[in-house]
């Protein structure tokens, strides 16, 4: 078992810089998900990890012993790629114990070990398969079986389920947290889809164009973004934002043509005259009648999603959306009002994109 | 596509055929010739019908070429070229596909420009290497001064000599470099995705591992058609081993074959043993024609990927 | 482009060496050698090599016997390559047809390219001479009609039948290749336009070949200049009169039965510019040119 520690890490391609220092501490046993867009960097830093790239400077220690210049197979962890990267012409039982062949260890207790894992994942019944007869779902077993297989103190995960259609790749996820569950080694698991994050995560960690926006736990990550960024990346539908002004003496931010939206008024006496970005996730909201929310938006048109509706709304010329079981159907350019809660705002400064704390209880949880 | 067209599917037919004609016609002569006594070969009318003189004639071609020997030379130098080229190739793209450094491309240049450089080009003075195959370190040694310096310091006269006239190395090696196999490998190992060496590199393995394990058994196909296209141009060598042969229990079939006819311009009048020869032209034609026949699928990819 | 390398350079040292050292011992110390020698004559009574600058080359182009190898081999070359292309192309433009029987065709029309030179050389010679089988009884028929042996041109047009014969297989397997990778939905859409097949194969399929045409053009030229000897060895030794004396063959004999180093290395450097330079324009300027997709 072993943490990970990655000290100001740092990656260049010639004069590109593609990873600008990062910093982050993995636990023992712990699973992380690293976030992100594509070509945000995740699946460098954890190729890093791994030892597939060369650390251009900064520090990767697991368990506790400085890993930059010692080879993949001398870290102790093991992969699942993005396109499972089988052996084409091994069969399953040769590709689940290649590395144990590798490491030289005896035929017979090597097959006995992979019969032992094939059937903990259920691909017992194909050890003698070759993976270009398999499905999707049963070479990512392999896939699986063969990481599993090395007992590593580290697992890492690239993007492993990004190839499967989405009724395998939710049962695949569950797959993956049971048996993260059962062998509790450190675990590190790159991907984009934010379900996918969330779902499967001790701790996610955000990336956004080789930094590190934020480190939390789901709940955390989605209660209290700490950029712009997070808070449009983390949530779906995405949150809602809308560029204004505070002003102390209404005690509330202003928007371009004049709609004023209240916040409290001590975060307004603090910030007084700041550009800032309000945000707000639309299942937090609700329509009303014109005028008697907070404020009044244009009707666009109406998405169904089955057990709710999803309102796309225009407030002063800006996109909104309202999350609403409530299902009524409007004509184009009808006048409505939106009901925005206080507890239900996110304050960004809209120079740096970071997150204003407002003195409230809801938002008092602290961000990394 | 539903099309009518039976006109023009007769003249594809008749096309074709005239074709194949063209091309068999040859060879229907051949075997013709080589099936008669040399009275009926020389007769006039031509016959055009095979006789029943085949056994006897090829018998007699064998006797005469001393194909027995020349068989089994003939069989180890190709086998040596398929076998050296395709061990070279795959070694030399593994060489610079797999490895990040300098050289890379300077290497697959240097590969890539002895295609320019082919044996009728440089015949005199790569014969003159095969005399000695040490000589061009021999000469540099002695152009800089080395030699001088270690007869001066040790008093060992460097005399460095390997001579491979008349030899199975000799014979071969020249041959086995080889661009296009390097070419194909190349290729071949371009499409190796990344992941596949680096999930290697997770397993533990390290590079010649990777070769052995992976590599190796992945390109089997390739290996098939270049072995196929190898066996042909190493079975039909026929300039560098008249050069470098003059003994003739080293002697291939090809360079035998053109003995079995004497000279054109020094015999003038004597009827040549026709019907011998062309039994002769049988044998030799006979192991590439079987290989290209059989191994037809794997040929016609190989040459197609390794020119363009 | 990759990015997973191995590290281990000093492995990739070795793996390359083989190659590098035989490259080196047989084609760049050899062809250096040659381009030594060209510029050099050796002392008659030993003594090392004289530096005599393009004297070689000098000597060599006012010689009537090289221009006249040089004619020869042009001669080969163009009617070669026109042959056999030529013919390559209508048969594989009806073959890609596919009726039936295509698999048997196209075997058929492959496997000479697996016959050996020297056999193909035989069986012409035999096929052609005149004492002897078909051609003896055209001369029976019509005395003198054909006769290589003594007549050049005779003997010129059964080198260049063979030579033909032999390479009509490789540029068929390219130009059925080159068919066969254009996409099927052209030549429908074409046919949706209402193009028969005759039209197709004019305005469609000639067309996109011109690339392989190209590539055929400067691989059959190369290779006529430089994979003659076989041929040319078994079926006249250059005769009657040099009539058949190209250049490789002109090559080897003065360097192997006149001994003549440094004329020969001479020779062998032009034929080299020659064959760089038609590589080159393969590559340069063909490839460039001559691309749809």
């Amino acid at each position: 078992m072993a943490d990970i520690s990655i000290r100001d890490v740092r990656k260049s391609y010639g004069k590109d810089e593609v990873i600008h220092g990062v910093n982050l501490d993995i636990q023992t046993g712990e699973f992380v998900v690293i976030l992100g867009p594509s070509g945000c960097g995740k699946s460098t830093l954890l190729r890093m990890i791994a030892g597939l790239e060369d650390i251009t400077s900064g520090e990767i220690t697991i368990a506790e012993k400085v890993v930059n210049h010692l080879e993949p197979r001398e870290r102790g962890c093991a992969m699942v790629f993005q396109n499972y990267a089988l052996y084409p012409h091994m069969t399953v039982a040769d590709n689940i114990g290649y590395a144990l062949k590798v490491a030289g260890m005896p035929t017979a207790e090597r097959i006995e070990k992979v019969k032992q894992v094939a059937s903990s994942v259920g691909l017992t019944e194909f050890l003698d398969r070759r993976p270009g007869v398999l499905s999707g779902g049963q070479r990512q077993r392999v896939a699986m079986a063969r990481a599993i297989i090395r007992e590593p103190e580290v697992f890492l995960f690239d993007e492993p389920l990004s190839n499967l259609d989405a009724k395998l790749r939710v049962q695949m996820r569950h797959e993956i947290r049971r048996i993260h569950n059962r062998v509790k080694a450190t675990s590190v698991f790159v991907t984009h889809d934010q379900h996918e994050g969330m779902t499967l995560a001790d701790r996610m960690v955000i990336m956004n164009k080789g930094t590190i926006d934020q480190v939390g736990t789901p709940e955390e990550v989605y209660n209290a973004p700490a950029t712009t960024y997070v808070a449009g990346f983390i949530g779906s539908p995405a949150m809602n934002f809308l560029p204004g002004r505070v002003l102390a003496s209404h005690a509330a931010v202003v928007l371009e043509e004049g709609s004023s939206l209240p916040i409290p008024s001590q975060a307004a006496q603090t910030m007084d005259g700041k550009l800032v970005q309000i945000g707000a996730r639309p299942e937090a909201l609700s329509l009303c009648r014109p005028g008697s929310g907070t404020l009044t938006a244009t009707f666009e048109f109406y998405e169904e999603l089955g057990s709710e509706g999803l309102h796309h709304l225009k407030i002063e010329d800006v996109q909104f959306s309202v999350l609403s079981e409530n299902k009524m159907r409007l004509d184009e350019g009808t006048q409505i009002g939106v009901t925005i809660p206080q507890e239900a705002l996110h304050i960004f400064d809209a120079d740096t994109g970071r997150r204003i704390e407002i003195s409230d209880p809801i938002h008092a949880i602290e961000t990394a | 596509m539903i099309e009518r067209t039976p006109w023009l599917n007769l003249v594809t037919h008749a096309i074709l055929f005239t074709g194949l004609f063209i091309l068999v016609v040859p060879i229907y002569l051949v075997i013709v010739a080589a099936s008669q006594t040399l009275p009926d070969v020389m007769a006039i009318p031509a016959k055009l019908l095979p006789g029943d003189q085949l056994l006897v004639n090829i018998r007699a071609a064998w006797e005469e070429a001393a194909f027995g020997t020349k068989f089994t030379n003939t069989m180890i130098l190709p086998t040596g070229v398929v076998v050296g080229k395709i061990v070279i190739a795959a070694l030399t793209a593994f060489g610079i596909v797999f490895f990040n450094h300098r050289l890379r491309m300077p290497i697959f240049w240097m590969v890539f420009i002895t295609l320019m450089l082919p044996l009728e080009v440089r015949i005199v003075p790569t014969y003159a290497v095969a005399a000695n195959a040490l000589s061009p370190f021999q000469t540099i040694l002695d152009v800089t001064g080395f030699s001088w310096l270690i007869n001066a310091v040790s008093g060992i006269e460097v005399a460095l000599e390997w001579n491979l006239l008349n030899s199975y190395t000799g014979l071969i090696m020249p041959l086995v470099a080889t661009a296009t196999g390097t070419f194909l490998y190349r290729q071949f190992f371009l499409t190796i995705p990344d992941e596949l060496v680096e999930a290697a590199k997770m397993d533990g393995a390290g590079p010649l591992r990777f070769l052995w394990d992976i590599l190796i058994p992945l390109s089997r196909t390739n290996m098939a058609a270049l072995a196929t296209i190898m066996f042909v141009v190493g079975w039909n060598q026929y300039l560098w081993p008249l050069l470098i042969i003059t003994d003739p229990s080293y002697g291939v079939a090809a360079v035998e074959l053109s003995r079995l006819v004497p000279n054109m311009n020094t015999t003038g009048g004597d009827i040549p043993n026709w019907h011998w020869a062309m039994a002769g032209t049988l044998i030799v034609m006979l192991p590439p024609v079987a290989v290209v026949i059989f191994m037809q699928r794997w040929f016609v990819r190989g040459l197609i990927n390794t020119d363009k | 482009m990759r990015r997973a390398y191995f590290k281990n350079n000093w492995i990739a040292a070795l793996v390359v060496a083989p190659q590098l050292l035989i490259i080196f011992v047989f084609f760049y110390w050899p062809s250096s050698q040659a381009l030594y020698w060209a510029f050099t004559l050796e002392q008659p009574w030993g003594g090392g090599n004289e530096w005599v600058w393009f004297e070689n080359f000098a000597y060599l182009l006012s010689d009537d016997r090289y221009w006249q190898s040089v004619r020869v081999s042009t001669v080969y070359a163009l009617a070669t390559t026109a042959l056999a292309m030529g013919m390559a192309l209508i048969l594989a433009l009806f073959a890609d047809r596919q009726l039936r029987g295509y698999k048997s065709f196209r075997i058929g029309l492959i496997w000479p390219y697996a016959v050996a030179a020297p056999a193909i050389g035989l069986a012409f010679r035999f096929i052609f001479n005149p004492s002897a089988g078909v051609a003896s009884y055209l001369n029976y028929a019509f005395p003198d009609f054909w006769d290589p042996i003594m007549n050049g041109s005779h003997a010129m047009t059964m080198v260049i039948i063979a030579g033909a014969w032999k390479q009509v297989s490789y540029s068929f397997i390219f130009f059925l290749a080159g068919l066969q990778s254009i996409p099927r939905s052209l030549t429908e859409a074409a046919a949706m336009d209402g193009a028969r097949p005759m039209r197709r194969m004019m305005d469609i399929q000639l067309p996109l070949l011109t690339p392989t045409f190209f590539f055929l053009l400067v691989i059959n030229i190369t290779d006529s200049f430089t994979d003659s000897f076989g041929i040319v060895d078994t079926m006249t030794s250059g005769g009657p009169a040099r009539a058949t004396n190209l250049m490789v063959y002109k090559i080897y004999e003065d360097g192997f039965r006149g001994l003549d180093y440094s004329g020969a290395a001479a020779q062998s450097i032009i034929l080299m510019i020659l064959v760089i330079s038609l590589t080159f324009i393969q590559f340069r300027y063909v490839e460039r040119r001559v691309h749809y997709t």
